[in-house]
């Protein structure tokens, strides 16, 4: 039964890497889910490197949305920043990937 | 000493320097002497041919060809330093030639000859020739061919004064061309600049000879402008050779506009305000955030599976249906009372004139018209679904005083349909308001006082239903069934009562099974108490084992006593009138025998506590106190009385309607036996009137036939007549009065009656 039930959470647990699951946001709607589906894409096309997913997002969000983007990839990191209103978004990826994107000049 | 002006006139050229032998040495000119400016001149030319001077320096000698011939008095000094002064004085002359009108003592120089007068006036004439002095006059060669010297008589004059090598190519020559080549090459690029300032060059010398010092010079400039627009024109494209201007002619202007002075400007917008914003992102904060949000889905899961996937079908349809009912009532529903107000104005407008006469309209001819009064039709009310249908029940609304219900039904007993419930508004003739649409037909309706927006009605099937007219179903809000104690015949009369003890809901309802029932709405059931059994009397028998048996009597209307509550009259088909109590179950406090045929309607008086009518289908009405067996007032009217009803203005007035289609006004106090209104009210004959119900606040009423149309007719002034007073007593007016009015006519009658 334990088994079991360990097996299906891991199966759940697993389902959901895929799943950005946003912690935070104040973006407008339209805003909101571009930008998600742009982390995700990120992510996915550079899984093991960071740095380069976050510059991919960085970039494609001053051309899009304007300058001066600022993005954190990580797994394990606190931070306290000044954004623009309704320019942040905070959103946990994989399972294991937690992405911060948020403007200010 | 003497001066002479030495004028002497030019002849003409000479030509070339052709010298002819005859001419060696010797030129014969002469020059135009103007004070001053052409002296000079011919003092260079002096110079010019000094007898360092070679003859043969090339000076030009084309056009007037110049030698200077001095022909003057004075004495000629020998040598060339005479000479000289000689041309100085000979200036001195001509200078003095000027000043020698202001002073004629001359100023001799210390070291002058002096000469005697004689010599002085001496003429030596002296001749300038253009040879050259250094020229030898005598050249002697050797001639081989002769083999002697010769003597060369033509000597060379030529003197070069002035020799300097120049650097000029001709233009067809392979240098000029190359140069030109390589010119072009370079100022290619200029040339559109070029063209630019030249055709500013142009313009520029157009405006400038304007200007320009000489008159005479003007046309040329011009001339030399137009050339070169021309040359322009022609050529724009070919790379021009610099044009050489002329800086008398031309010269470059140049302007500049004024520059408006630079300002600086700052702006700041606001800067797009900020937040802060925290957080931490942990391996244990991902996870715990996933597996929330999976329980938050499993729940929601699980809410989706409890749910019956046909209701959340349904729940899903129904939602469906309402947003898009909503989103198509809501166009509707805020449409619905604009519309409804417009048609409203659309029947006005159609019925100007009914509605005008409605409100105003008093019959004038009324005066005339000895104690007559006429009915003036107004409105007819008739809708398609109903118009097969007879009208079986006519009320007005308690509350509000145009709306009033009309039941349709049949009145066949072969011909049974279904029923219809319309509610008509008076503002609005051709459409009801409400249509609700019943099995079986609709024999009787009431409203109720307190809330007018129940109405009950009764069936031919013998079911009794209550309609709420604030919800839009069509269908009853309560309905009694064959469990709940229907009656088993056409319910023919129902009436609201008073709210119980227990504030439900009560009405009563009379029916052909013999049953008064009343039915009480109980926690929306119809719970249904049998009142009393309609007996008739005289009929009970006892049969086997004790039990009564007796025949049932069929009652066909009631009504109610205004003031005594549980007092009620029931008429019956066999033509009695009972007059009962609610307490007693079984026994009538009386029997009146009222008709020879079924009584069609009861009614007390709406004044006097007494009084009650009855009609019949024996043709007759019949007035009656309730104290006294026999009838006061009996009226026959040639054909059967579908209704009649007193009116609510008057003690003394009725009406009655017949199955011929007339309609007959009562006013007892005007006259006692005859109607004083006897009018046929429907087009055809054939239209038989079933009901008629007075307004209780208008001058009108309505009656309803069996071809399902409902007229609507105003009562002329005669009709609605009060008593009149003697002159300085009031006019009293109230339910006394009436009361007394009546009480009047009746004890006339009774006296008589007595008497009899």
């Amino acid at each position: 039964m334990g088994e079991t039930e360990g097996k299906k959470d891991e199966a759940d647990y697993k389902r959901l890497q895929t799943f950005p699951l946003v912690r935070h946001s104040d973006m407008p709607e339209e805003m909101r889910v571009e930008t998600m589906e742009l982390c995700v894409t990120a992510c996915e096309k550079f899984s093991n490197n960071n740095e380069s997913a976050a510059k991919m997002i960085k970039e494609t969000m001053d051309r899009k949305f304007g300058s001066s983007w600022h993005v954190v990839i990580g797994e394990g990191f606190g931070f306290e920043i000044t954004h623009e209103v309704k320019n942040l978004l905070y959103l946990y990826f994989g399972g294991a990937l937690a992405v911060c994107v948020w403007k200010c000049s | 000493m003497c001066r002479s002006l030495v004028w002497i006139f030019c002849a003409g050229k000479l030509g070339r320097r052709e010298r002819s032998d005859k001419d060696e040495g010797l030129w014969n000119c002469c020059f135009l002497c103007l004070p001053g400016t052409v002296f000079s001149i011919c003092c260079h030319l002096l110079h010019a041919t000094l007898p360092q001077i070679s003859p043969s320096s090339p000076v030009p000698t084309s056009g007037l060809s110049l030698a200077v011939i001095f022909s003057y008095k004075r004495s000629v000094s020998v040598g060339r330093g005479t000479r000289k002064r000689d041309e100085d004085s000979g200036t001195e002359v001509a200078e003095g030639a000027d000043e020698w009108a202001q002073s004629k003592a001359t100023v001799r120089p210390p070291d002058q000859l002096e000469l005697t007068d004689a010599e002085l006036k001496e003429e030596f004439t002296r001749i300038l020739t253009a040879n050259n002095p250094h020229a030898p006059q005598n050249i002697v060669r050797y001639s081989f061919k002769e083999g002697t010297y010769k003597l060369i008589g033509f000597v060379d004059q030529l003197a070069v004064h002035f020799s300097q090598v120049g650097n000029l190519i001709p233009k067809d020559s392979d240098e000029g061309r190359r140069q030109r080549y390589r010119n072009n090459l370079v100022t290619g690029s200029e040339e559109s600049a070029k063209l630019v300032i030249s055709e500013a060059e142009v313009v520029e010398e157009e405006d400038e000879p304007k200007e320009a010092e000489a008159g005479s010079q003007t046309d040329v400039p011009a001339a030399e402008a137009a050339e070169k627009v021309a040359e322009e024109l022609m050529t724009p494209k070919q790379p021009k050779e610099r044009k050489l201007t002329n800086k008398f002619n031309f010269s470059e202007r140049a302007s500049q506009t004024f520059n408006n002075p630079l300002r600086d400007r700052e702006c700041q917008m606001e800067p797009p305000p900020r937040t802060n914003f925290s957080a931490t992102a942990n391996q244990w904060e991902i996870y715990d955030a996933y597996v929330e949000e999976l329980e938050k889905q499993e729940k929601t899961k699980e809410k989706e599976k409890a749910k019956t996937p046909v209701a959340k079908k349904m729940g899903k349809m129904a939602m469906r249906k309402m947003t898009s009912m909503e989103s198509q009532s809501d166009d509707i529903t805020k449409v619905t009372q604009a519309a409804k107000i417009v048609e409203r104005m659309v029947n006005q407008n159609t019925y100007d004139d009914v509605a005008q006469d409605f409100k105003y309209y008093e019959d004038a001819a009324d005066e005339y018209r000895d104690q007559e009064g006429t009915l003036l039709p107004l409105w007819k009310f008739q809708n398609d679904k109903a118009k097969r249908l007879a009208v079986t029940a006519l009320c007005w609304n308690p509350k509000y005083n145009d709306l009033f219900a009309v039941g349709h039904g049949s009145y066949d007993f072969m011909k049974q349909s279904r029923g219809m419930l319309l509610l008509y508004s008076m503002k609005n003739p051709s459409f009801p308001e409400y249509i609700f649409s019943s099995e079986s037909g609709i024999m009787c309706l009431d409203m109720h006082m307190d809330h007018p927006y129940l109405v009950v009605v009764g069936h031919y099937d013998g079911n009794v239903a209550i309609y709420n007219l604030k919800k839009p179903h069509s269908q009853p809000s309560f309905r009694s069934s064959a469990k709940s104690g229907k009656h088993t015949d056409p319910v023919w009369q129902v009436k609201w009562q008073k709210d119980d003890m227990d504030n439900n809901l009560n009405f009563f309802s009379v029916s052909s099974d013999g049953r008064i029932v009343s039915w009480t709405l109980v926690k929306s059931e119809l719970v249904h108490t049998d009142v009393i059994k309609l007996k008739v009397e005289g009929s009970t028998t006892e049969s086997l084992e004790g039990l009564q048996l007796y025949t049932v009597g069929c009652g066909t209307a009631f009504d109610f006593h205004k003031e005594i509550d549980y007092m009620f009259l029931v008429g019956t088909e066999e033509g009695k009138i009972y007059k009962c109590s609610k307490s007693y179950s079984s026994q009538f406090l009386d029997t009146y025998d009222a008709h020879n045929m079924a009584v069609d309607a009861v009614s007390w008086n709406p004044y006097h506590t007494k009084v009650f009518m009855s009609c019949s289908s024996d043709w007759t009405v019949k007035i009656w106190d309730h104290t006294i067996k026999t009838p006061m007032f009996i009226y026959d009217l040639n054909s059967a009385v579908g209704d009649v009803a007193w009116a609510p203005y008057s003690s003394t007035v009725f009406a009655a309607v017949t199955t011929n289609g007339k309609t007959h006004v009562f006013d007892l106090s005007i006259n006692k036996y005859e109607a004083i209104c006897n009018q046929p009210v429907v087009a055809k004959k054939k239209n038989k009137i079933t009901h008629v119900q007075f307004n209780p606040i208008h001058p009108i009423i309505i009656v309803g036939d069996d071809r399902g149309h409902v007229t609507c007719l105003k009562l002329s002034p005669n009709l609605r007549k009060m008593p009149k007073e003697k002159k300085g007593q009031e006019v009293q007016k109230g339910p006394a009065v009436e009361i007394a009015k009546l009480d009047k006519l009746l004890n006339l009658v009774r006296e008589v009656k007595t008497k009899i």
